[in-house]
């Protein structure tokens, strides 16, 4: 099988740039912690409201600017329904959801998950600028989905 | 004298019966892109807030017919329509008897189940969009309609697995024709990659929403959704590539740069797009992320049969270029012919398939996705992918293949209202994707309905750029009135005639290794590829399977 010269020196190309860029990847996932959400636990989709710390859906100050969300997520709301954190705040989201599969996002910020019954998903973020941030659900989840928000308020 | 051997293998005419099979396909095919294409309309216009939708009807009905209708439709129709014609034009113009009983047996089972789907989808009973991800629960017809869709696309591939076997027969110790080669392997990946989704249809869902068993196991339903869900959109991009590796070149005036290598291609193709599901799930919980990366190291494999595709088919234009007379670095360019269609809509296709590509590496990486997972990014993603580069190619292929079917010709007049077609299509699709790429970087959400978020001034600031996206949806609709018309005066009304149909050849005899043509030894690597990636987390899943869910309709 013949391969033409430039198309080897193409394909070396392509190759190493493509192994490269998997390194980065991995070293990206693996070495600096920035893995994407993978929460592994479970929780009974039908118990979620009796299901501690999910029964009561709120915030736990857990250190000095460090903060647990725990969250429910149903057609078509999240509770808490507002969150208020000062600036400068870290708050360790814990989404689960009572119904059916939910999104959690952010707009421009890395904050983007999925939320899946039977499941507990979860993301950090450190919130340095202050302001409104908005939280939408950016999975069809039913007949209100695209009004399925709600707020967190930096102060 | 090899110039006379093209002449006489380009008149070789796919026979009565084998055309009226292709038709078939081709013509629901058609009629799915033209509702399709309103629905799309009128979702681009609701999103910018130029319309609403009257109480009757709901967004996510539309999105689901929308996606249901071309996503899946229209696609697999047109691909099995054209992947038989070109099986019966490289065995000497006809399918064998075996290979038409199967094809009709097929078109018969998925267009029932077509209707089926149809049905439901129309009585706003299965408004869960075109993954129909659980517990979002459609009425079970819908369900058993979809399952019909796939099993009847087994069946037309069993057809041409029967002619391919047949040719074999035939012609012992031959190469297979290149078209049958690569439509057998894109036959053999969509035998595998449906497979799980069966299992999830046949096994969870149908079950499920029939109330036989209570509950369902999400996640899993969602693995082997993906599982099925990422060779999907090769299934669609192959038959486009048969386009441009066989025929492009014939219809340049040109030869095929090499049969080997497009053959490794297709190969890699096969083996790559398979075992790579969890780079949809990379947002999601329970899949840890060591199996994430081994799927997305994977995906990016693909960029290597990606980049000896584009390097074939810009070595074929240049040399064919150069062969008419073009001179220095770029003069070929200009000898390429840019006023046939059949040439320009594949080569805009391949254009856009550029930065498609590029957005495909983005959205597979790991940390990236989650700036771009579930916003319209990705619609934008797959509208240039599928939507332009393969849609592209379908409509280039379309405007020969439809007169060569029915024994008419591809007119100088047609062939001029089939260019504006494509350049409204392009330059809709350029406006629509733009802004929806652009959207997506802002965070806006794709599958939604207009919405300001209770006046949130951030989500306001997006409805501008939605109009934007709704008046590239417009012009795209324009495209697809002209395009059913020039169809329909194809089929119809074009001058009788013969329209070629184009199969390109090597430059002499070239030399490929027996080696690729041995389909045991590439399925038992699939299967191998398959476990190791596959095994372990499904196996966990069902293991440790989370608590299941009740179905529910929230629509
Ligand atoms: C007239 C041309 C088209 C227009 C105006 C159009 C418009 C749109 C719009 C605006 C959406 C996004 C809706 C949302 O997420 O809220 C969408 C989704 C989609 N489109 Fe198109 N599109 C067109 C052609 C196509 C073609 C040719 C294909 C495939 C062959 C296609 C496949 C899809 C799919 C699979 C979805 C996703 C549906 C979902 O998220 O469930 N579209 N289209
Ligand atoms: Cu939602
Ligand atoms: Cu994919």
């Amino acid at each position: 099988m013949h391969l033409h010269r430039y198309e080897k020196i193409w394909l070396w190309l392509g190759g190493a740039g493509l192994a490269i860029f998997i390194t980065l990847l991995a070293i990206n996932a693996f070495a600096m912690g920035m893995q994407p959400p993978s929460d592994m636990q479970m929780i009974d989709p039908q118990k979620v409201d009796q299901t501690p710390p999910f029964d009561k859906p709120g915030l736990k100050q857990i250190g000095e600017k460090e903060y647990d969300a725990y969250m429910t997520a149903f057609a078509f709301s999240y509770a808490p329904s507002v969150i208020e954190v000062p600036v400068g705040s870290k708050i360790n989201f814990h989404v689960t959801s009572k119904d059916v599969v939910h999104g959690f996002e952010i707009p421009k910020t890395n904050i983007n998950f999925m939320v899946v019954p039977g499941h507990v998903n979860s993301a950090s973020m450190t919130f340095d600028k202050p302001g409104e941030y908005l939280i939408l659900c950016n999975e069809y989840c039913g007949a209100g989905h695209h009004v399925m928000a709600t707020k967190i308020i930096v102060k | 004298m090899l110039r006379l051997k093209t002449e006489q293998t380009n008149h070789v005419q796919v026979d009565k019966p084998s055309a009226r099979l292709s038709l078939a396909f081709i013509i629901v095919a058609f009629a799915s892109l033209s509702v399709g294409a309103l629905a799309g309309m009128l979702q681009g216009m609701v999103r910018g807030g130029v319309i609403h939708l009257p109480s009757w009807i709901n967004y996510y009905q539309i999105l689901t017919a929308h996606g249901v209708l071309l996503g899946l439709v229209f696609t697999t129709y047109f691909i099995v329509g054209f992947l038989f014609s070109g099986m019966a034009r490289t065995n000497g113009g006809s399918l064998t008897k075996t290979a038409l009983r199967f094809g009709w047996t097929g078109f018969y089972t998925m267009l029932i189940g077509t209707l089926m789907a149809a049905f439901e989808i129309i009585r706003n009973n299965a408004s869960v969009l075109y993954t129909f991800y659980a517990p979002l629960k459609a009425e079970p017809a819908f369900y058993i309609g979809s399952a019909l869709l796939v099993v009847g696309s087994w069946l037309a591939g069993y057809g041409m697995i029967a002619n391919y076997v047949a040719w074999k027969k035939n012609h012992k110790g031959q190469r297979s024709p290149l078209f049958a080669y690569m439509a057998i392997a894109t036959v053999a990946l969509w035998q595998v990659a449906t497979t799980p989704l069966a299992i999830e249809v046949l096994f969870q869902l149908i079950p499920w929403s029939m109330g036989w068993v209570p509950t369902v196991n999400v996640i899993l339903s969602r693995t082997l959704f993906w599982f099925f869900g990422h060779p999907l959109v090769y299934f669609w991009l192959m038959p486009a590539y048969i386009g441009w590796y066989v025929c492009v070149p014939r219809i340049i005036g040109g030869k095929i740069f090499s049969d080997a290598l497009s053959r490794v291609a297709f190969v890699l193709l096969l083996l790559f797009s398979i075992p790579v599901g969890f780079h949809h799930q990379l947002m999601e919980p329970g899949i840890s992320p060591a199996w994430k990366m081994i799927h997305v190291a994977l995906t990016l494999i693909v960029v290597l049969p990606s980049l000896m595709t584009a390097f074939s088919m810009f070595a074929t234009f240049e040399t064919t270029g150069r062969a008419k007379g073009g001179r220095g670095l770029y003069g070929w360019f200009k000898h390429l012919p840019w006023t046939d269609v059949r040439f320009f809509a594949p080569f805009i296709g391949m254009l856009f398939f550029i930065p498609a590509g590029t957005g495909g590496i983005i959205n597979a990486s790991n940390q990236l996705n989650a700036v771009v997972h579930n916003t319209i990014w990705v619609t934008g993603h797959f509208h240039i992918t599928v939507g332009a580069a393969v849609a592209l190619t379908f409509y280039g292929i379309a405007y020969w293949l439809v007169p060569h079917l029915t024994g008419r010709t591809l007119t100088k007049k047609a062939n001029r209202v089939a260019m504006v077609q494509i350049v409204f299509w392009s330059v809709g699709m350029f406006i629509m994707s733009t802004a929806m790429h652009y959207l997506g970087l802002q965070g806006v959400p794709r599958r939604t309905d207009y919405t300001d978020y209770m006046n949130n001034a951030e989500a306001l600031s997006w409805i501008p750029w939605q109009r934007v996206m709704g008046f590239g949806g417009g012009l795209l609709f324009v495209s697809a009135v002209l395009l059913i018309g020039v169809l329909i005066y194809l089929g119809k009304f074009a001058p009788k005639g013969n329209e070629e149909y184009p199969i390109g050849e090597t430059d002499g005899e070239q030399y490929t290794p027996a080696i690729l043509e041995r389909w045991p030894v590439w399925l038992s690597v699939l299967a191998v590829l398959i476990i190791l990636a596959y095994a372990m987390p499904i196996m966990e899943q069902i293991q440790h399977a989370p608590p299941g869910s009740p179905p529910l309709r929230t629509w």
